[in-house]
This record gives structure tokens, C-alpha cells and sequence, in this order.
């Protein structure tokens, strides 16, 4: 119970902090923010990037939408771990499972198949190489041929890489922008190659406009 | 700090011009009908932001000097992110950007709170602008370290050093004008921020010239001209907020009002350079914060500097 609050009372602090310090705002550029359920995928530079997209997520949606992170990184015990498990509630993927008949995906997988909206970083690992977008892991293909019902909502995080530079662990207050596209969906017959270079275009084409230097 | 009458007449005025900016945007989104106008559209979300922003000054207002030093604070704190958004940073330069949001921004308005002048008005010119590349080149990181560096003086000068300038008002010592230095600040915010909506108005209704069409688009001759001479107007109409003659007031109103319109130019040139239309998104219907303040940023520190000038002992 007194988890549960404070937890609840945690979220509330990150998402303000997160406003404050990004003054993070959604554009709905390519669907509008419904109550259903959805797979958000996301490229990633940041640990704070399942917060940003959490925090300009309507309240009834944060609720059903859980981020998907490294065991590794926010399983442990200490404030991480509280952060990953009970203020979140992440879906926490082995990514060291690599014995055969070990998914790493099937929490996944059974996360969606009791309901919960994701927030999914298709790259697998943060981006800290000068590369616009990582090349994307096949789980994505793998999560959509298993439910191919369920909308993949491509989202461009604008800005957060320099709001934490890596290896720091101050952020900077930068203004960042969360932009939403068309739902994707597995394609009967679409085999992983298309769909794969269909995602990686979709987050591609919601990337702001390099300005001229 | 109690309210003096006269700001309650001010903000009354206030109130009755918003009231009537709202009538007339909901008349003419009634005869547009069914069609949308972006123009009209606008116009409305600029008039609603007004609402919010005037409350806001009344609520700070209200608390007094404290209010008022942490409204312009957190103004600052505003800007600043949009302007450091928009230029290029480096990982090299992540403390020295640390130390001009959180010791940069908090110690100018303690030193405004604590009314130390000798201090605040060096304290981002002298301290901020040697100790910021100092503070940056241990990164040695030296790609377009000028710049980098340069960008960032400007951005603490602009959005901090000249917006503190507002809440600075408050430390003039001005004999006979005891008890009411808010009505300093009441009067610099709503001659250049009116002179900025009669320039929109002006400019809405009868531009035809542009003026510099590369800068701003939207700023015309016939809207500087009668923007200016309008808000000049109001300023020698507010006398009474201020211990300047009318005659005094239409010149400080004249002055700030013409520093305004170049702020307004300046910091368009930036936004064109950096490829963007607006600073932000924060007000609806003006975009970011940047583009709210810009007249007031370049007015503030003259007007200060000329009051102090000639009214304080």
C-alpha cells in the first residue's frame, strides 16, 4: 500500500520534473492519443526517453502503458529497481537469456497478452554513436507477428540526447518533442525484411528537419 | 506589500480591454462561420494566452516583490531553454550550460531580491562571461568553440541578465515614489507589450509596406508607425503609474517602445538563421516565450538604466 503511493507519488514527481526540464510536448502528428491498445516504438539516446513519452501520455493511458527496459539496468534492488518495477511497472527483458529455449521476448509477448500498452525501444540498446537510428532487432517482428491485432505507434524523441549527454548524469533543461505517427501493422504475408524497413522509415520520417548550418 | 490604488485601476483597465479583445474575436469567429481562419483562430488563442499571462502578473502582484522576482525567474529560466535549444551544444559544454541554468539564473535574482546593483549588474557581463569558457574549455573540446561559447554569453545576457532588468525596477530608490515600485514595472510590461499588440493591430488592419521581409513577415511601416505612435499615446496616458511628467512618459514610452520593435527584429534574425518560425510552443497562439518577451528584453535594461539615470539621487 505505502508502496504502491509513494510509487504513484514518484511518477507524478518524474513526470513534472521531466515538463520542467524539457518542457516536453506531444505532436499527435499521425494518430490521436486513444484508449487502446498499442505498442509505442521509440528511438533511444536516453534513459529518460520511456519518461518522456510516458509523461505526454494522457493520465488513462499511463496507466495501461508499461515501458520495456533492461533487467539488467532496471531490475536491481536499489532505486533503479524501484523505479523500474513499481513506479513504472516495466516489463523487464533478460537480454543476457541467450541459452537456447530462453525467449528474452516472451514477457513481452505476455505482457501484451494481458493488456498492457508498451513502450519499446526497437534499437534494443541506447544510441551513443553519431548514427541517426541503430539498426532495429528483429523482436519487433517477432512481437508483431505474434500480435499482428495490436498497433505499432512509431514516435520520435527530439532532443533528449543532449538534454543527457553520455556519461553525464545532470540533465540539462532543452526543450524536446515527442511526435507520434501513423500506426503501423504486420501485413499478411509481409515478410521481415519489408516490415522491418517499413518501421525503421516510419521513425525515420517523424524526425524533425536538420536546420541548416 | 499592499496593491497600490493605482494598480488596481491598471489592471482593471486591463480587464476591460481583454474583455473587450474577447468580444470582438468570438464576433468575428461567429461571422467567419463554419470556415475556419487561421488569422481569427489565432487572434483568439493570443487573446486567451493574455487572460492567463495578465492573471499571472495579478497573482504576482498580489505576493509582491517576491512574486514578481520569481515570475521573471522562472521567465528566464523559459527563455533560456528555448534559446539554448536552438543552438548547437556539445557534450564539452554540459557544465558550463549546468552552471548558467542553476547558479546563473537562481544567483541574478537573489542579487535583485537582496537589491545589491553594484553586483547584479556585473554579475552575468564580468563574472558569467569569463568564467563560462573557463568552466568550458577543461572539456577541451575546441570544434566551434567560439561559437559554442559565444552563443551561450548571449543567451545568458539576453534571457536572464536583460529580463532580470524587469524585476530590477523594484530596487530604484526614487524619493516621493516610496510604496510604489511595482507600478514601474506595471508600466514598462504594458507600454511595450501594448505597443507590440497595437503593432499587430496596426499592422493586421492596414499593412501594406513591408518593412524587412526577410526578418519578419509580418511587420509592416503602416504597423510600426501607428503601433509606436499609439503605445507612445498610452505611455503619456499612464503618467500617474509613474514619477515621470506625461510629457516625460510619452518619451520614455517613445523610447522603449522603439528599443522593443528592434528586440523584436533581433531576435527574428536568429530564428531565421536557426530555420525556425518560433521559439516555443509555451503560449498558445504567440509560440514560445522568446517571442513573447523579445520587445521586452531589448526595452527593460534602458528604461532601468534611464530612470536610475535621472530620478534617482
Amino acid at each position: 500500500m505505502l508502496t504502491r503511493l509513494s510509487a504513484r507519488l514518484v511518477a507524478m514527481s518524474v513526470a513534472g520534473l521531466a515538463r520542467v526540464l524539457t518542457g516536453v510536448l506531444p505532436n499527435w502528428r499521425g494518430c490521436l492519443p486513444e484508449a487502446r491498445q498499442r505498442v509505442y516504438i521509440a528511438n533511444h539516446t536516453s534513459h529518460g526517453d520511456f519518461v518522456l513519452i510516458w509523461t505526454v501520455l494522457p493520465h488513462a493511458l499511463r496507466r495501461q502503458t508499461r515501458p520495456v527496459a533492461a533487467l539488467d539496468y532496471w531490475g536491481g534492488s536499489g532505486v533503479r529497481g524501484f523505479i523500474g518495477r513499481e513506479v513504472f511497472n516495466a516489463v523487464l527483458i533478460d537480454r543476457k537469456a541467450a541459452a537456447p529455449g530462453q525467449d528474452a521476448l516472451a514477457v513481452v509477448i505476455d505482457a501484451v497478452g494481458a493488456g498492457a500498452s508498451l513502450i519499446y525501444f526497437p534499437e534494443g540498446t541506447r544510441n551513443t554513436t553519431d548514427e541517426v537510428l541503430l539498426p532495429l532487432k528483429s523482436g519487433l517482428y517477432r512481437l508483431a507477428q505474434a500480435r499482428p491485432d495490436i498497433e505499432i505507434v512509431p514516435a520520435w524523441i527530439d532532443n533528449m540526447a543532449r538534454v543527457m549527454p553520455k556519461g553525464e548524469f545532470l540533465p540539462v533543461p532543452l526543450l524536446c518533442s515527442v511526435t507520434f505517427g501513423t500506426p503501423l501493422l504486420l501485413q499478411p504475408g509481409e515478410d521481415k525484411a519489408a516490415f522491418m524497413t517499413r518501421a525503421r522509415d516510419a521513425l525515420l520520417a517523424l524526425k524533425p528537419e536538420e536546420r541548416e548550418r | 506589500m499592499s496593491l497600490p490604488q493605482e494598480a488596481i485601476m491598471l489592471f482593471l483597465g486591463l480587464g476591460g480591454v481583454l474583455v473587450a479583445a474577447t468580444v470582438v474575436g468570438q464576433a468575428l469567429k461567429r461571422r467567419a462561420g463554419g470556415e475556419q481562419s487561421p488569422t481569427v483562430e489565432n487572434l483568439n488563442a493570443r487573446v486567451f494566452a493574455w487572460w492567463v499571462m495578465v492573471a499571472l502578473i495579478g497573482v504576482a502582484f498580489l505576493v509582491g516583490k517576491a512574486g514578481v522576482i520569481l515570475l521573471f525567474a522562472f521567465a528566464s529560466f523559459a527563455a533560456l531553454r528555448e534559446f539554448v535549444t536552438l543552438t548547437d551544444t556539445r557534450r564539452g559544454d554540459h557544465w558550463a550550460l549546468m552552471l548558467a541554468f542553476f547558479v546563473g539564473i537562481p544567483v541574478q535574482y537573489y542579487l535583485v531580491w537582496i537589491e545589491w546593483y553594484g553586483l547584479y549588474s556585473i554579475f552575468i557581463p564580468v563574472y558569467g562571461f569569463l568564467i563560462l569558457p573557463i568552466v568550458a574549455v577543461v572539456r577541451s573540446d575546441t570544434t566551434h568553440f567560439l561559437s559554442r561559447i559565444a552563443s551561450l554569453q548571449w543567451g545568458l545576457m539576453i534571457c536572464v541578465f536583460c529580463v532580470s532588468h524587469i524585476p530590477a525596477l523594484l530596487t530604484l530608490d526614487i524619493p516621493g515614489f516610496e510604496g510604489k515600485k511595482l507600478l514601474l514595472v506595471a508600466f514598462l510590461v504594458t507600454v511595450v507589450q501594448g505597443s507590440d499588440v497595437l503593432q499587430y493591430v496596426f499592422g493586421k488592419l492596414l499593412g501594406r509596406r513591408k518593412i524587412a521581409p526577410a526578418l519578419s513577415p509580418s511587420k509592416t511601416w503602416e504597423g510600426l508607425v501607428g503601433g509606436v505612435a499609439s503605445a507612445t499615446a498610452l505611455g503619456a496616458a499612464l503618467w500617474w503609474l509613474t514619477p515621470f511628467s506625461p510629457a516625460q512618459a510619452a518619451a520614455m514610452a517613445l523610447v522603449t517602445c522603439l528599443m522593443g520593435f528592434f528586440g523584436g527584429l533581433v531576435l527574428s534574425a536568429i530564428k531565421r538563421d536557426r530555420g525556425v518560425k518560433d521559439w516555443g510552443r509555451m503560449i498558445e497562439g504567440h509560440g514560445g516565450m522568446l517571442d513573447r518577451l523579445d520587445s521586452v528584453i531589448f526595452a527593460a535594461p534602458i528604461f532601468f538604466h534611464l530612470t536610475r539615470f535621472w530620478y534617482v539621487p
